[in-house]
C-alpha cells in the first residue's frame, strides 16, 4: 500500500491510564492535552544498512517516503513535542551516513518543536542531530520507552512492530497495528521498510492482556480484539 | 565416428533391439555443432543423445568431463543413470556416471568439482550454481558434448533462460562443445533450434518417425456434462469403468485442487477398492516417491495427477491416459498423451472427458487439430531480463569480467541474441549500483569497475549470497502441512499461505486425497488433523491456470460457423442451435456482444475468445473505462471465452469502450496498484537478485525482519517509477498474467466490427457464466466498508466497547 494520503487525523480515540489519546491511520500517535506526536521505530537509512552488510542495493528512498509521511503528521496535528520511540536509525552509522537533504529536512521538522530521541535497540548511542537523547521519557501518567517492560503501567512502547490479521469470508487484511490494553499501548513502525510481527506472536500474546485490542492502521483505524 | 563398433553392435543385438534410424542419424552427425532431435515418447530419444559420448569414451580415452546432461527434473536425472548404467555395465565400458542435484551430498559434489566423472548429469540451476565458481573452467576442462533433455519443457520457461546462458558461458570454457537437444514433439521445431544453437551457428533439426497417430476420443457418458464449472464429477463411474477396462490409468487435471476434488469423489465411488494414487507438486515429497514407487512396482491401477508427471520419467505399463477438463492447449495434450504406452510404433490411446458443456466444444476442436497435427503455441519474445541480471552476478562470482566479452557471450543465446547493448548495460548498471535515478551510496556499489576496466565484486563475501538465491523457479509462499502429533506429525504436503490464511481452527480441506480439520498453526506449519466423516467445507490451493491457446479458441470460433454440428454430441449440438436462433454465435473477425438485464443489474457479455487471463485484464479496464463513462459497474467474471459485466446502466456504444490507445491508457494507470504487477515484480525482483530469498544469517528470523515486497514496489513507483526493475515487471507483466498482447491482437482482429445485440433475458450462450465462480466486484472503498462492519461485529461479539 502507498501509505499517507489525506489520513492524518482520521484516528482511534483510546484512554491509557486516564490519558485521552488518538490512534491515527498513519500509525503515528496523538496526545492532544500536551500536543505531542509520538512515532516508532523509523528505521531511517536501512536501505544503506543493508547494502553496507553486503546485502542487496534497495530503492534508496525509505528515510524520504517515511519523512514524508512524518512532515504530513506534524503539519496536520501541529504538534509541540515529538517524540521517537527507538529505532529512529538502523544503526548509528545509518544515521552518519543520511545525506545532507535528509539532515536539513530533519532539522527543519525539529525548528519550534521539542523533539525527544528515545534510545532503541538499532540506535543506542547518541546521535548528532538535534534534539534530546532519553533512555526513556516519562510524562505521567504515561512512560514512553522502546521496549515494553513487565508489571508497569501507562507504558507506551515500540520495538515488536505488530500486525494484525482479520479475514471476512475469504478476504484477509494484514496491516501495522496498534496493541493496546488497560496497562499499555505498543506502537506500529512508522518506517517504510519494517516488516510486522503477527499479534499472535508468543512475544506478544505473553505481554498483552487476554481483553487486549488492537487498532488496524490504514486510511481509517479499525479496533478490534486482538488476534491471537 | 558414424558406424557403431562392433561391441555396440553385438549388445545391441543380444538385447533383441536394432537401432532405430534416428539414433544412427543422431551417430552419424555427432560432430555437428549444435543438433535437435524430435522424437516421440518411447523412441529411445534418450539412448540417441548419448549414443555418440559412449561411442567415443569406448573408442577413445578421455581425461575429465566428457558430456554434460541436463534436464529439468532432478528425478530425470536419478532416472537416467539407473538406464545408462545398462549398457555400460553390459559392455563392460569404463565410464564413470553421476549426477548433481540439489538432493547431491556437499562432500559428493566438492568431490565432483575436484575430479569430474565422465557423464555428469545435472539440473538447469545445478548447471548454473557450477559456472558461478572460479574453478569452472578446470572442471568442464576437456567437456565434448552437452545433452539437454525434453528442452521443450525448459523453452517455455526462465530455467530454459537461465541454461542457454549458462551453455553460453560453457561455450565460452570450452570452444569446441556440441550441443544435442532432445525433444518431444513441437509446433515449432526451429524456435527451439535457434534457443539451443550457438546464434547465429545454424542448428540442424532431425525429425524421427513419429509414429502411428494416436487414438484419441471424447469420453462419451450416459449423462450430459454440467453447463458449468470444471470437476467433471458426473463423469466418475464411466471413468471408473475405463480403469478397469486397462492396465494403469493416467488421469491429468489442469489444476491441484481439480485433481484433488476429483481424487477423492473417484474414492468415494470406488467400490471395489482399486489401487489408486494422487501426485501433484503440492504434496510432499515422500508421499510423491511412495506413488511413483508403487507404479514403477505395477501397484496402481491408476494415479490421479496433474502436469508433475508431464515428463518423459519411465513410470511402467501406461496404457490410457485421460485428460479431464479441456486440455487448453493442444500441444500439451498430444505430450501427455505420450505418456501413454511407451513402447515404440504402439498407438498412445486418450480420452478426453469436457467438465462442462463449453468444453464438449473445446474438446472437439482439440482432438482435431491434434488429429490433423496441428499443435499451439504461442511465441516467447525475447529472453527476459531479470534472468540476465541474474546471469550477470553468477559471472561475477566465478572471476573479474570484460562487459563487452560478457555481452558477447550472452547475445550468442538464442533468447537474448536480439538484445541491446543499452538495456544490457542498464542491468549491468543495476547489478553494480542498483541503478537508481538517486545515486546515494556510492561506496556500497556490488560490482566495481577496476582501472583495467575489468568488473569484479566489491566484496568478494557477496559470492555466497548470490549463489544462495541463484535460480528462476519461484516457490510460492506456502507453508507446510502436518497431522498433528506430540513431536512433528506426518508430512502431508503443503498450501499457499494465502489459503491458510483463510483458515480458522474446524475448518476442513483437501489434501493429499484426504479430508483434514485445521488444527492450528505451529511455527510455520499447519497442522491438521484426520477427519473422514466431514464433508470438506473448502477447496484447496488455487494453483495456475493456463489459458486456452489463441490456435484453440480460433478453432472453436471456427466450429461456431458450421451449419450443424454431427461431431457433437445432441445436447451441445443443440444449445450451439438455439443460440443461433434467439441470438448469434461469435464470428472471427468480429466482435460479438450480448446486452441483457438480469434480476435488476444491466449484463454486458463480450464473447473476446482471447483466454482466461486476457479476459480478466479486459474485464478490469473495461469497468475502469465504464466507471468513468458513469455506467456504474459492479463487478465482472471472466472465463477463456467471455467477459461479463454487471452494471446499474446499460452499455449502450461499445465501441469507444474498445479503442486501443484508450484501453493502453487505462492499462497504465491500473496497472500501477494492481496485484498482478507487484506479484511479477515480487519474482523478477527475486530473480534479478533485489530480493534475497535466502541469506546467509537472517535464516532464523523468520518473516519478522523482512517487509514486503510491495513496500519496494510502491516506493520505486512513487519514487523511480523508469528504473531498470520497474521496466522489466511491465515486460514480464504484460506477456504473462496481464497478457495484453492477446487483447490487442483481439482488437487488431475485429477491427471495429462490433456487434452489440440487445436482448430481454439472459442468452442460451451467457446462461452458464452465470454459474462460474471467481467473480471479481469493482473495488474502491468496498474493503474499507466491509472491515468497518466485520470490526464493529468482533468488537460486539468480544463485549468491547470500541
Amino acid at each position: 500500500m502507498v501509505r499517507g494520503t489525506k489520513q492524518a487525523m482520521t484516528g482511534c480515540n483510546i484512554t491509557l491510564a486516564g490519558a485521552q489519546l488518538t490512534a491515527l491511520g498513519s500509525g503515528a500517535l496523538w496526545w492532544e492535552a500536551h500536543n505531542l506526536l509520538c512515532v516508532s521505530d523509523l528505521h531511517l537509512g536501512k536501505s544503506e544498512r543493508i547494502l553496507r552488510r553486503g546485502g542487496s542495493a534497495l530503492p534508496p528512498y525509505e528515510t524520504r517516503d517515511t519523512l514524508t509521511r512524518l512532515e504530513r503528521d506534524l503539519e496536520a496535528t501541529d504538534a509541540r513535542i515529538v517524540v521517537c520511540l527507538g529505532d529512529s536509525f538502523d544503526d548509528l552509522i545509518a544515521a552518519q551516513s543520511l545525506s545532507e537533504t535528509e539532515r536539513l529536512w530533519i532539522t527543519r521538522l525539529q525548528a519550534g518543536r521539542s523533539w525527544i530521541w528515545i534510545e532503541g535497540n538499532h540506535d543506542p548511542g547518541p546521535i548528532d542531530l538535534g534534539g534530546s537523547h532519553l533512555g526513556e521519557l516519562p510524562l505521567p501518567p504515561l512512560i514512553f520507552r522502546h521496549i515494553a517492560e513487565k508489571g508497569k503501567s501507562g507504558e507506551i512502547s515500540g520495538h515488536y512492530h505488530p500486525k494484525a490479521q482479520i479475514s471476512m469470508r475469504g478476504r484477509t487484511v494484514s496491516r501495522p497495528a496498534f496493541l493496546l490494553d488497560s496497562d499499555r499501548l505498543i506502537m506500529p513502525a512508522y518506517g517504510t521498510y519494517t516488516g510486522g510481527l503477527r499479534s499472535s506472536d508468543d512475544a506478544l500474546t505473553k505481554i498483552m492482556r487476554p481483553e487486549a485490542t488492537a487498532i488496524l492502521t490504514g486510511r481509517t483505524p479499525h479496533q478490534i480484539p486482538m488476534p491471537r | 565416428m558414424a558406424m557403431l563398433p562392433p561391441s555396440f553392435r553385438s549388445w545391441f543385438k543380444t538385447k533383441g533391439w536394432s537401432i532405430h534410424p534416428h539414433q544412427q542419424a543422431m551417430l552419424a552427425r555427432s560432430d555437428d555443432p549444435a543438433l535437435l532431435l524430435i522424437a516421440p515418447t518411447g523412441g529411445g530419444k534418450t539412448l540417441a543423445g548419448f549414443l555418440p559420448t559412449l561411442v567415443d569414451l569406448a573408442t577413445n580415452d578421455h581425461d575429465g568431463m566428457h558430456t554434460l546432461y541436463v534436464s529439468p527434473l532432478k528425478a530425470l536425472a536419478a532416472d537416467i543413470k539407473r538406464n545408462l548404467r545398462t549398457p555400460v555395465d553390459e559392455m563392460s565400458l569404463n565410464i564413470r556416471i553421476e549426477d548433481r542435484t540439489g538432493d547431491t551430498s556437499a562432500t559428493q559434489k566438492r568431490r565432483q568439482r575436484a575430479d569430474p566423472p565422465h557423464i555428469l548429469l545435472t539440473t538447469p540451476e545445478s548447471l548454473a550454481l557450477l559456472t558461478s565458481y572460479d574453478d569452472a573452467h578446470r572442471m568442464f576442462k576437456g567437456l565434448k558434448r552437452i545433452v539437454v533433455d525434453e528442452i521443450h519443457a525448459l523453452a517455455d520457461s526462465k530455467r530454459g533462460d537461465q541454461l542457454f546462458l549458462a551453455l553460453a558461458r560453457l561455450q565460452t570454457l570450452c570452444p569446441d562443445l556440441k550441443r544435442v537437444g532432445l525433444s518431444a514433439t513441437v509446433e515449432d521445431p526451429d524456435a527451439i533450434a535457434h534457443l539451443l544453437a550457438r546464434h547465429p551457428d545454424p542448428c540442424e533439426i532431425l525429425l524421427a518417425d513419429p509414429g502411428p497417430a494416436p487414438d484419441i476420443q471424447m469420453l462419451t457418458t450416459d449423462e450430459a456434462p454440467p453447463w458449468s464449472g470444471n470437476g467433471a464429477k458426473y463423469s466418475i463411474p464411466a471413468v471408473i469403468d475405463q480403469i478397469k477396462q486397462h492396465k494403469t490409468t493416467l488421469i491429468f487435471h489442469n489444476t491441484r485442487a481439480q485433481a484433488e476434488i476429483f481424487f477423492h469423489n473417484l474414492w468415494l465411488a470406488n467400490d471395489d477398492s482399486l489401487p489408486i494414487g494422487i501426485h501433484h507438486g503440492s504434496l510432499d515429497r515422500v508421499q510423491r516417491e511412495r506413488v511413483e514407487a508403487a507404479m514403477v512396482r505395477g501397484d496402481l491401477r491408476a494415479i490421479v495427477c496433474t502436469g508433475s508427471l508431464d515428463l518423459g520419467i519411465d513410470w511402467g505399463d501406461v496404457d490410457l491416459v485421460i485428460q479431464i477438463g479441456a486440455p487448453k492447449n493442444v500441444k500439451r495434450l498430444v505430450q501427455r498423451i505420450g505418456r501413454a504406452n511407451h513402447r515404440y510404433n504402439a498407438p498412445s490411446k486418450a480420452l478426453l472427458v469436457p467438465a462442462n458443456r463449453f468444453e464438449v466444444v473445446e474438446c472437439i476442436a482439440a482432438l482435431e487439430a491434434a488429429k490433423e497435427g496441428e499443435l499451439d503455441g504461442d511465441p516467447r519474445g525475447p529472453g527476459p531480463r531479470d534472468v540476465l541480471c541474474q546471469h550477470i552476478l553468477i559471472a561475477a562470482c566465478a572471476g573479474p569480467f570484460d562487459a563487452d566479452a560478457l555481452f558477447a557471450e550472452m547475445t550468442s543465446a538464442g533468447a537474448y541474441s536480439t538484445l541491446t547493448r543499452s538495456d544490457f548495460d542498464a542491468c549491468l548498471d543495476f547489478c553494480a549500483t542498483g541503478g537508481y535515478a538517486l545515486r546515494a551510496y556510492d561506496k556500497w556499489k556490488r560490482l566495481l569497475q577496476r582501472p583495467d576496466g575489468m568488473w569484479q565484486l566489491r566484496d568478494p563475501r557477496s559470492t555466497r549470497a548470490i549463489r544462495m538465491n541463484l535460480g528462476t523457479i519461484q516457490d510460492r509462499d506456502t507453508l507446510k502441512v502436518r497431522l498433528k502429533r506430540n513431536r512433528g506429525g506426518k508430512p502431508l504436503g503443503e498450501v499457499e499461505e494465502a489459503f491458510a490464511a483463510t483458515l480458522t481452527p474446524g475448518d476442513t480441506f483437501l489434501i493429499g486425497g484426504q479430508i483434514v480439520r485445521y488444527e492450528g498453526l505451529r511455527e510455520m506449519t499447519v497442522e491438521v488433523s484426520k477427519r473422514a466423516d466431514k464433508k470438506p467445507k473448502i477447496a484447496t490451493f488455487s494453483g495456475t491456470k493456463f489459458s486456452t491457446s489463441t490456435q484453440l479458441s480460433q478453432r472453436v470460433l471456427r466450429m461456431f460457423q458450421q451449419d450443424a454440428w454431427p461431431e457433437l454430441p445432441k445436447h451441445t449440438a443443440d444449445w450451439l442451435a438455439l443460440q443461433r436462433r434467439v441470438s448469434r454465435l461469435p464470428e472471427p473477425g468480429r466482435l460479438l456482444i450480448e446486452s441483457f438485464p438480469h434480476e435488476d443489474r444491466a449484463h454486458t457479455v463480450i464473447y473476446g475468445f482471447a483466454g482466461r487471463n486476457a479476459m480478466q485484464t479486459l474485464g478490469l479496464l473495461l469497468t475502469n473505462r465504464m466507471e468513468e463513462s458513469g455506467l456504474n459497474p459492479l463487478g465482472f467474471l471472466a472465463t477463456d471465452y467471455a467477459t461479463m459485466i454487471w452494471s446499474l446502466d446499460a452499455v449502450r456504444d461499445p465501441a469507444p469502450l474498445f479503442d486501443l490507445g484508450t484501453l493502453r491508457d487505462g492499462l497504465d494507470t491500473w496497472l500501477a496498484g494492481n496485484a498482478v504487477m507487484k506479484r511479477t515484480f515480487r519474482a523478477s525482483a527475486t530473480i534479478a537478485g533485489l530480493i534475497e530469498r535466502n541469506s546467509p544469517s537472517a535464516r532464523k528470523s523468520g518473516r519478522q525482519a523482512t517487509f514486503s515486497s510491495d513496500i519496494l514496489y510502491d516506493t520505486l513507483h512513487k519514487y523511480d517509477p523508469d528504473h531498470v526493475m520497474m521496466q522489466i515487471t511491465r515486460e514480464e507483466a504484460m506477456k504473462g498474467l496481464i497478457d495484453f498482447g492477446r487483447i490487442e491482437d483481439m482488437i487488431r482482429r475485429i477491427d471495429g466490427r462490433i456487434d452489440l445485440i440487445e436482448h430481454s433475458r439472459v442468452t442460451p450462450l451467457a446462461a452458464p457464466l452465470f454459474l462460474e465462480v471467481g467473480r471479481v466486484t469493482v473495488k474502491g472503498l468496498a474493503e474499507e466498508k466491509l472491515l468497518a462492519a466485520e470490526a464493529a461485529r468482533l468488537m460486539a461479539t468480544a463485549g468491547l466497547a470500541p
